[in-house]
């Protein structure tokens, strides 16, 4: 059993009590909400006659159905309009702050309470999104619930909860030129398994993760659900702390320097024991690419989809159903496969600085006839960002739709969705079948840079001879 | 699909049931629900769109289209079952086709939590015995009484000692499953961990 980790130490802070069963009560100390998995939350509240307890731990943004080409209301599309009215309306009734289309800080709700300040150190926070776990890069113990924990949490902020165990995902060295945070947790989902991580925590560790930005280290944790583990976490540090400064809802004045005193005292003890630890070398990770049907199934991008007696009998069941959704051979290699459609954004991958290394890929350059491609900002705020910098018109000028803030194709609960059997490459975190909206759609992960590569070749592409 | 729909309520201890066994390792749950029936503000008809998408490829031969296997009421599953979205629309989707407990090699953490708090209990057993249980049901009908109590199930032919979280085997034998009220009883002690947090006197800008 892990000891000392910040796990613990954040777990055991938010404690309330040991439940008769043997799972614990654990108090959240900020919960986010959003239009899919409220609703029905707010509905079981009303049956049982029960109120909001600290309705100024809860906090609303719309993103999931939000329409990215015509955000003017009502939505064309009727249950959109509903989904969003409701929210509305129950964060109305509720007296819950909700970052509304227009507000100047709506967005997908993992973009967006970081940006605000909102997550912070210590804190543990819980949504009715499997995303959650992104806000763990900041030091936070944060995981995703189902709908009927939201009800619990709207009702006592707190959880009934099952401890979990911790693994460090030790990553030395650094990433080399041309590949990103996506292909390192791509590259780690498809070493431990996309099963490996259920029962755990993880923290990611070492240099190459100490290396990284506030907003690459997002999309590490933001990924930890796809290799099977609830939540991810790295311990903060200067980089989380000057992050954080001067947001929105960060703690100010007199404050600040309160929180940094206790921000700076949460880490993993040196000497704290994990229940499992797993090492790799950063250095060894080359831009990564899925071929299958679930985000452990990648290669790089120079290596051939492997043949079923390279694979585990574990791994042959899905990849025998890989091969025939995705209809590739064993042993093709995944560069130079035609793309129909290109999607930058999602919580993964759709925040100001993933948008800068696409641009930077995509300036003075046009995006393949065959391909269409579209750029989605993960908030208004990025969006706002990017104008600024003139990155809007990079991809505009290459051919790209540039759209207003959402899920969008991530998971296309709105209009944005592929057809047919049409390849995507995505910046995305799923590739599951159909989860790009088209029953026989097919998914292929990347990084933003290598999703810009693809688009300009209009097919998969290396983005390493983009750049130098 | 069952016409009535009636939630399960209080204690659960016993259950007896058809198996229907689905084969397939990592089925996520935009495969049990896709996320276009996401669109409600309740989970009253999600019961029919259960595996929507992979029902329309295989036309008619899914497990859950099978006249057989119409009133079955216990799924049978392999390994990571549930992964991906933390949608509850899947297991609500599930409860409303008829599946009343779930038994798999492995399931994913977020749907584990999700169908224990609406009243599915879901158990595990060795993939040998999956295995076993699934190529039985290829050729015949396979009923199992399940005693929550003792962790077994029992049939004609085939017995098992299923394993289950013991949190949630007490849960559900105590009917304390649907945890609000149980959470709700700890009112004081809520405030009181509130009132110790050391982030929630630095927040002043939160709201």
């Amino acid at each position: 059993m892990s000891q000392d980790t910040l796990f613990d130490k954040v777990w055991d802070l938010h404690k309330v009590s040991s439940l008769p069963g043997g799972s614990d009560q654990i108090f959240i100390g900020l919960h986010l909400i959003h239009e899919v998995t409220s609703p029905q939350a707010f509905g079981a509240l009303k049956d049982k006659k029960l109120k909001v307890k600290f309705p100024d731990r809860t906090v609303a943004t719309v993103d999931h159905i939000v329409p990215t080409d015509n955000q003017s209301r009502p939505f064309k599309d009727n249950l959109a309009e509903q989904m969003i009215e409701t929210l509305e309306k129950n964060c109305l009734e509720h007296k819950i702050r909700f970052f509304n289309i227009g507000s100047g800080n709506q967005g997908i709700v993992h973009v967006v309470a970081p940006e605000l300040g909102l997550t912070q150190p210590g804190m543990t926070i819980a949504c009715g999104d499997s995303h959650t776990s992104t806000h763990g890069a900041f030091g936070s113990i944060a995981f995703g619930i189902g709908t009927s924990q939201v009800r619990d949490v709207l009702a006592t902020q707190t959880l009934a909860m099952n401890k979990l165990k911790v693994r460090q995902i030790w990553c030395d060295n650094k990433l080399s030129k041309g590949v990103y945070a996506k292909d390192l947790i791509l590259h780690i989902i498809n070493k431990l398994g996309v099963k490996a991580g259920v029962g755990f925590a993880y923290e990611f560790a070492g240099p190459a993760i100490h290396e990284l930005s506030m907003e690459e280290r997002m999309t590490i944790c933001n990924m930890s659900i796809e290799g099977g583990a609830r939540c991810g976490y790295i311990n903060p540090d200067e980089k989380t702390f000057s992050y954080i400064k001067n947001k929105l809802c960060a703690p100010n004045n007199d404050y600040w320097d309160k929180a940094l005193r206790w921000w700076k005292s949460l880490k993993s003890d040196e000497n704290s024991i994990y229940d499992d630890v797993i090492k790799l070398d950063a250095s060894k990770v080359e831009p990564t690419v899925t071929w299958g049907i679930t985000p452990g199934q990648s290669i790089s991008i120079n290596q051939q989809i492997p043949l079923l007696d390279d694979l585990s009998s574990n791994d042959k069941l899905v990849a025998k159903e890989a091969y025939e959704y995705m209809s590739f051979k064993p042993g093709q290699l995944i560069k130079d496969t035609p793309v129909d459609v290109c999607f930058i954004g999602s919580c993964t991958n759709g925040r100001i600085s993933d948008l800068r290394v696409a641009a930077k890929v995509l300036k003075g350059k046009k995006v393949s006839k065959n391909v269409k491609a579209f750029a989605v900002p993960g908030s208004e705020k990025v969006a706002t960002e990017a104008k600024q910098e003139g990155i809007d018109q990079i991809f505009k000028d290459s051919g790209f739709q540039w759209r207003e803030p959402g899920c969008s194709m991530c998971l296309a609960m709105n209009s944005d969705k592929l057809i047919g059997n049409q390849v995507s490459a995505s910046s995305s975190n799923r590739n599951f079948k159909g989860r790009q909206g088209s029953p026989s759609g097919r998914t292929l992960l990347m990084s933003p840079a290598m999703v810009a590569a693809a688009a300009i070749n209009g097919k998969v592409s290396d983005v390493r001879e983009f750049i130098n | 699909m069952k016409s009535e729909f009636t939630p399960p309520i209080g204690k659960i201890s016993n259950m007896n049931g058809q198996c229907i066994s689905l084969i397939g390792n990592d089925i996520d749950t935009d495969r049990i629900i896709p996320a276009r029936f996401l669109k409600c503000v309740n989970f009253d008809s999600l019961g029919k769109s259960v595996f929507e998408d992979d029902r329309t490829t295989l036309k008619g031969k899914h497990p859950f289209d099978l006249e057989e296997n119409k009133n079955a009421s216990i799924l049978v599953v392999n390994s990571n079952f549930g992964c991906g979205s933390s949608r509850e629309h899947a297991p609500q989707a599930l409860i409303r086709w008829g599946i009343k407990a779930i038994i798999g090699e492995s399931f994913a953490d977020i749907f584990y939590s999700n169908c224990i708090a609406i009243g599915i209990p879901c158990f595990t057993l060795p993939k040998k015995s999956i295995e076993e249980i699934q190529n039985y049901c290829d050729n015949q009908f396979l009923f199992l009484e399940i005693d929550l109590k003792n962790s077994l199930a029992k049939s004609k032919d085939l017995n098992f000692n299923l394993e289950i979280k013991e949190s949630s085997r007490k849960m559900f034998l105590s009917g304390e499953w649907d945890a609000t009220s149980t959470l709700l009883d700890n009112k004081n002690l809520i405030e009181n961990k509130f009132n110790q947090l050391p982030y929630i006197k630095f927040n002043t800008n939160f709201l």
